[in-house]
């Protein structure tokens, strides 16, 4: 039953062909076998997960289910949960447990699903290749000498593993996107303020975007679905009805204008991903969508603009953890000064410092005008280019990382190589864009991933894409070798 | 050399909101120890700020009622520095963009006149918590209820030039908060505070001089105290040919002194950005006008209303509405008392407050109501007792011996304007004292105070002073 989409699933939960706490116990086993090697899971919640599908099995069987009624779910260590650990993957949270629910565990749970543990993921979401863990590294399914990127690598490990049928993910600068196309799978950043960042602790607050990880657009249209809303407690969240995001899934794509920016096919991308992206595309024009060149000249601002943005506000967003109130507290602290570098010294890895010194001087007195100010008129720039591009074309498509997934320890101490391989991801973060990276394909046995952009709030119109697509195509049902 | 001194204020008043800035909890004074802050307020992973909006509105008020421009469009933003109260490692401001800038507060001074002081900016932000270094032996106890509470930081422009306009421009902030309802500007729990930057300059000379600024100093005294201390060691420097140092003092209020607290090298870089968790505030001309329309009459508005309506005198007025609950006190009390604006001004200004200082009492729970004493003041206005007998039936009042008029009859305490009773009086006295009747007839006419103080005994203070003065001496002088 591992290898069913979540719609199947909950159509057999609901036939009662097997029961959600047989379902559950069928995810913790495989967990069991197989979560020693890749590292996918921080912690792994069975006492409640069983609880939990247990209360599913009754509303179900009192025929009140709704579609994620009873299926199990894997939930990046980044959203907090009560009365469960939430790391963010790091040393100064190891012993953090949450008093109160995120707004996303909130919806999740209060829709039935069943969280079955809390994923590995980079340390404070920093990171594309989920090395910079406090857990250590996940490893990709597809080949265990890979990354599965990051920095949500364990949820897309997770999924792609067939040790869950979905996960929750977020997204700063391409951490869902990315390790979705490394690991194969479908993966979803909503646009910005779709999905409550109440509860999920702060990368760049102005970046982060939290969203699913599943086996299809049809998965991802369901979790979006219970993900998304109006939120009171996250004053960045968007006062909108969610749309019936299944209800478009089969719309035909006759007419479909697709735009591809000449600045996502240039220098840095290896060929057979461009290859894979090209053959996808042809699909596309069978189903009736046309294709036209566009350019967003502004694209090679992205990467130097959101390592001003995101490290200035990490620096911000990282101060709270003090060694005062919660988190890693250094031994026998002398004085105050002496509390505050050990304990933050000892609680953070190396990335986490690197990003918090880089935003700290970009933010000082002087500098700010240079670095800051200036990175937010990127900003405005990259955006425009988009909304040009959107008067011309519905979906924006392109790969979603330049390469197939790297070798473990191949990038880790080069980090501006690292935070190349977000290149095409990280403009839409800027924008505050929806986007989503569906499998297309393979080089050397690893999966490439196909991104896809749509216009603010077209979340519904991605997910009717990926899907007509994932009708002619079969790379998304397919398993990494030993997880069939 | 003459120097002159400038002072700029920056007031911190805390809003009367019921729960915080940016989170659902309360804001109560006095509660045990982190009882009062939520997750929000603990800065715990995750949480996130929501703008309360009462303060949005509180701020557009004072903007009102200072002639400022309430912006269109304001911005919070992050002012970061470690400190164990702030539980986030940044407060949460307004930087760039405050919600309230360029406006003027006119204050009173001793002399009579008047001096447009400008108010650079109010912005909002919120309070970090306590560190308690007390009753925790080597350790510091973080209470963090105060951590999120609303305030209005009001700056001026450096157009102070003395110590006592500083406190004049203080009070006159003060007032104006609590008329607007905005701040209890109870200075005690730290409701209403100040730091005062201070530099001199040769007289005549533009330029500012280097400033020293003195933080958190909480009463009108310390401020006058402070200022004072501060102006007399800047000069003593530069008269000596040293230089002033750019620092944060704090005033040593035991000691009347301030002291070097940081200096500017020392100062935090606070790298203040726009706060990515909260949208900016966006205020429209009909919200605004919808504001005006809940100001209440202001200060100067009153006084020059009182004075037109009542004939006080401007400083009697200006007495009387320094606070909003005194002024709607004194009102109250005219009214009951048939319109004796002059008489109701005097008795407040004089008894009532007397009796309330000697008891630390306020005047919003004064145990003589301003309906209680219109009603004695009623009994002057129409002749029932004198103003000496009122005085008496006032401390019964006080007591809670019942209303004025229950006291005057149970006492008997009524005037006697009986003619023929008041001249029965005076004759028994003239009978009973004949050598003075000789001595002030043989030309001795101080004795009339005598023959009044001696009739107003026997009748007990209760004839009417006006008719004994006329009869006693037409009885003398026939």
């Amino acid at each position: 039953m591992y290898q069913k989409s979540l719609v199947e699933l909950a159509a057999d939960l609901q036939k009662g062909t097997y029961s959600s706490e047989e379902l559950t116990r069928a995810c913790l086993q495989r967990i069991r076998t197989h979560d020693e090697r890749l590292n996918s899971f921080v912690t792994v919640t069975e006492a409640q997960a069983l609880a939990a599908a247990q209360a599913a099995d009754t509303v179900i069987k009192a025929g009140n289910a709704g579609p994620l009624t009873g299926i199990p779910f894997a939930h990046k260590d980044i959203f907090c949960t009560s009365g469960v650990k939430t790391s963010c993957g790091s040393r100064m949270l190891d012993n953090f447990i949450a008093p109160y629910d995120a707004t996303v565990t909130e919806k999740l749970l209060g829709a039935g699903a069943v969280m079955i543990g809390k994923t590995n993921m980079d340390e404070f979401a920093m990171g594309s290749s989920n090395e910079t863990s406090f857990y250590g590294p996940v490893r990709n399914p597809w080949d265990e000498t890979t990354v599965p990127g990051g920095s949500s690598g364990g949820s897309a490990a997770a999924v792609a593993a067939r040790l869950v049928p979905v996960s929750t993910g977020t997204d700063t600068g391409g951490s869902i996107r990315q390790p979705a196309a490394l690991c194969g799978i479908t993966g979803l950043k909503p646009t910005y303020g779709r999905v409550s960042r109440y509860g999920m602790i702060a990368f760049a607050s102005s970046l982060d975007q939290g969203g699913p990880f599943a086996r299809s657009a049809e998965d991802a249209a369901v979790m979006l679905g219970a993900m998304a809303g109006f939120d009171a407690r996250d004053s960045t969240s968007v006062e909108r009805p969610v749309d019936d995001y299944l209800a478009q899934l089969n719309e035909p794509l006759q007419g479909l204008r697709i735009g591809l920016p000449k600045e996502y096919f240039g220098e840095g991308l290896d060929a057979a991903v461009g290859d894979a992206v090209a053959a996808a595309i042809e699909e596309f024009k069978k189903l009736g969508a046309t294709v036209t060149d566009i350019t967003l000249p502004n694209t090679h601002l992205s990467v130097p603009a959101y390592y001003v943005v995101a490290p200035a506000e990490c620096s911000s967003n990282l101060s709270r953890f003090d060694g005062v109130r919660f988190g890693h507290r250094a031994d026998n602290p002398q004085d105050l000064q002496d509390l505050y570098t050990r304990s933050r010294g000892e609680g953070f890895g190396d990335e986490v410092k690197r990003r918090i010194l880089v935003g700290t001087y970009a933010l000082s007195a002087g500098y700010y005008d240079a670095y800051y100010l200036k990175a937010q008129q990127a900003r405005h720039l990259i955006r425009d280019d988009f909304l040009q591009a959107f008067e011309q074309v519905d979906v924006i498509m392109g790969p979603t990382a330049p390469s197939v997934a790297f070798k473990l320890g191949a990038k880790a101490d080069d980090p501006v190589s690292m935070y190349l391989s977000d290149i095409y991801t990280i403009a839409v973060n800027l924008a505050g864009l929806p986007a989503m990276s569906v499998p297309a394909g393979f080089s050397n046995g690893l999966p490439v991933g196909l991104q896809m952009i749509g216009n603010y709030f077209d979340e519904a119109r991605l997910l009717n894409v990926g899907h007509q697509y994932q009708q002619v195509s079969d790379w998304h049902t397919r398993s990494p070798r030993g997880f069939e | 050399m003459e120097w002159e001194t400038v002072i700029g204020l920056e007031i911190h008043t805390q809003l009367a909101t019921r729960s915080k800035i940016f989170s659902g909890a309360p804001t109560q004074y006095g509660a045990e120890p982190n009882t009062q802050a939520c997750a929000v307020d603990l800065g715990l992973p995750g949480v996130l700020p929501v703008l309360n909006a009462e303060v949005v509105r509180m701020a557009a008020m004072f903007g009102l009622a200072t002639h400022s421009t309430v912006a269109p469009r304001s911005v919070f933003a992050r002012k970061n520095y470690f400190y164990p109260d702030l539980p986030k490692g940044y407060q949460i401001s307004q930087f760039e963009l405050p919600i309230v800038h360029d406006g003027y507060l006119d204050i009173e001074l001793e002399d009579g006149s008047s001096k447009r002081i400008g108010i650079t900016r109010a912005h909002l932000e919120e309070d970090a918590g306590k560190s308690l270094h007390e009753s925790y032996l080597g350790k510091t106890g973080i209470d963090l209820n105060r951590a999120g509470t609303p305030l209005l930081e009001i700056v001026s422009e450096p157009d102070i030039r003395s110590a006592k306009e500083a406190v004049a421009y203080m009070k006159k902030i003060h007032s104006l908060v609590r008329y607007l309802g905005i701040s209890d500007g109870n200075m005690q729990e730290g409701s209403f505070r100040c730091d005062a930057n201070i530099s001199m300059r040769p007289k005549g000379q533009q330029a500012f001089g280097t400033r020293a600024e003195i933080k958190n100093i909480n009463s009108f005294r310390f401020v006058e105290q402070a200022i004072n201390y501060e102006v007399e060691r800047q000069v003593m420097l530069l008269e000596s040919g040293a230089t002033v140092v750019q620092e944060t003092r704090l005033f040593d209020a035991d000691r009347h002194e301030t002291r070097s607290m940081r200096s500017k090298e020392e100062a935090n870089d606070y790298r203040y950005f726009p706060d990515p968790d909260l949208l900016p505030v966006e205020l429209d001309a009909a919200f605004l006008e919808a504001v005006r329309k809940t100001l209440p009459e202001l200060p100067d508005a009153r006084k020059a209303r009182l004075v037109s309506e009542h004939g006080l005198s401007e400083y009697d007025a200006a007495v009387l509405t320094s606070s909003r609950e005194l002024a709607d006190y004194f009102e109250a009390a005219v009214q009951a008392a048939g319109g004796a604006g002059k008489l109701t001004a005097n008795w407040v200004m004089g008894e009532l407050s007397g009796a309330l200082n000697k008891g630390d009492g306020d005047i919003t729970n004064s145990p003589v109501s301003a309906a209680a004493l219109g009603g004695l003041l009623l009994r002057i206005e129409d002749g029932t007792i004198s103003g000496k007998i009122a005085k008496q039936v006032f401390e019964a009042m006080w007591k809670g011996e019942g209303p004025a008029d229950d006291i005057i009859e149970q006492q008997g305490l009524k005037q006697i304007s009986d003619s023929s009773a008041i001249e029965g009086i005076i004759r028994e006295i003239l009978d009973n004292n004949p050598k003075q009747l000789q001595q002030y007839r043989g030309g001795q006419e101080k004795l009339f105070g005598f023959f009044v103080g001696q009739v107003m005994k026997a009748s007990q203070g209760k004839a009417n002073p006006k008719q004994v003065n006329e009869l006693l001496r037409k009885l003398l002088d026939s």
